[in-house]
């Protein structure tokens, strides 16, 4: 007797459901990506870089025109930045989420641009002697770095960032000796307000 | 007589494995939408109404819909409240709601690992 073939050949749906599952896979940890780095800025850690905020503003007042006013105000920016980054790095362990994921990097990536104008523009502004010039700059450019950072974050970010844009172009034509004030009132109280905002809505 | 490759399974063995396999997938997250909603609540303790559509860039009537047949199978939980005048609408994924987000990735695993073992 003749042995019987399948005159029928697979079935061409076999892999377009392979290819269908990798895409379903991809589109979940696409989801997720976006999902985390929505409330991956960590609210607490606002409100605490805010509090140096207002201590390095109250301090630095007192030496203005001084090489200690600068130096008080770089080694503030060194300690929110290892506040920001730590508490960073924390929310993303209690929610189970890598901290260099694409999401994390991007953030990062958004911010680094801003940061080194700033590192460039404050050298210039002291070598030329107008210091005065550094908070509108400072203020302005950091504010650009939480907008583009922030851009798929929760609203409460970039919102925050173009406040800082706006107090910085306020600080740019302001008279100097406000300088300290406007910074205390964007590094001090947007952070604390905007940290306190975010760390009751969105998790810490 | 033997049956004709029955030791191997052969192609159209493996595809309908396959087919069996997509006949018992959980239609209520294999929709995208759905998928979405469910992912995103994963990686986030809780999402309002408005974060989940503009993080999802979807209107208020697809979210609305695709949400509350989540809510009915419990896989979502869903609790209003008022922040001042504005109603306030915040999700959470249910222990359901992830269990069957963990069934759904290891059906698409096992798919995938089916059809690389031919």
């Amino acid at each position: 007797m003749a042995s019987v073939r399948p005159l029928r050949q697979p079935q061409p749906e076999a892999p377009a459901l392979h290819a269908r599952a990798m895409d379903n896979l991809s589109f979940i940890r696409q989801t997720m990506e976006r999902a985390t780095s929505f409330t991956a800025v960590p609210g607490w850690g606002g409100v605490a870089m805010g509090v140096t905020g207002l201590l390095a503003a109250s301090f630095a007042d007192r030496h203005r025109g001084t090489s200690l006013w600068l130096t008080t105000w770089l080694g503030t920016a060194g300690v929110a930045l290892a506040i920001g980054g730590g508490t960073m790095a924390a929310k993303a362990r209690r929610a189970g989420t890598p901290v260099f994921s694409y999401s994390g990097r991007r953030f990062v990536l958004s911010y680094l641009p801003p940061a080194l104008v700033g590192i460039l523009l404050t050298v210039v502004l002291v070598r030329a002697g107008v210091q005065s010039a550094l908070p509108g700059t400072w203020l302005l450019l950091y504010g650009t770095g939480v907008v583009t950072g922030g851009a798929y974050s929760v609203r409460a970010v970039p919102l925050m960032g173009l406040c800082f844009m706006a107090l910085g172009a306020v600080a740019l034509f302001a008279p100097a000796g406000w300088g300290d004030a406007l910074m205390a009132l964007g590094f001090g109280g947007f952070h604390i307000g905007f940290g306190l905002v975010i760390a009751r809505r969105h998790g810490g | 007589m033997a049956e004709p490759h029955a030791a191997d399974p052969g192609p159209v063995a493996a595809a309908r494995v396959v087919r069996q396999e997509a006949l018992e997938l959980d239609r209520l997250i294999h929709e995208r939408m759905r998928l979405a909603i469910v992912s995103a609540l994963a990686v986030n303790e809780s999402l309002t109404f408005n974060e989940l559509k503009r993080l999802l860039e979807t209107t208020d009537g697809n979210l609305s819909v695709h949400a509350r047949k989540l809510e009915e199978a419990r896989y979502i939980t869903c609790k209003k409240s008022f922040e001042g005048r504005l109603p306030r609408t915040e999700y959470r994924l249910s222990p359901a709601g992830r269990q069957a987000l963990e069934r759904y990735l290891d059906h698409m695993e096992a798919l995938i690992r089916t059809m690389r073992d031919r």
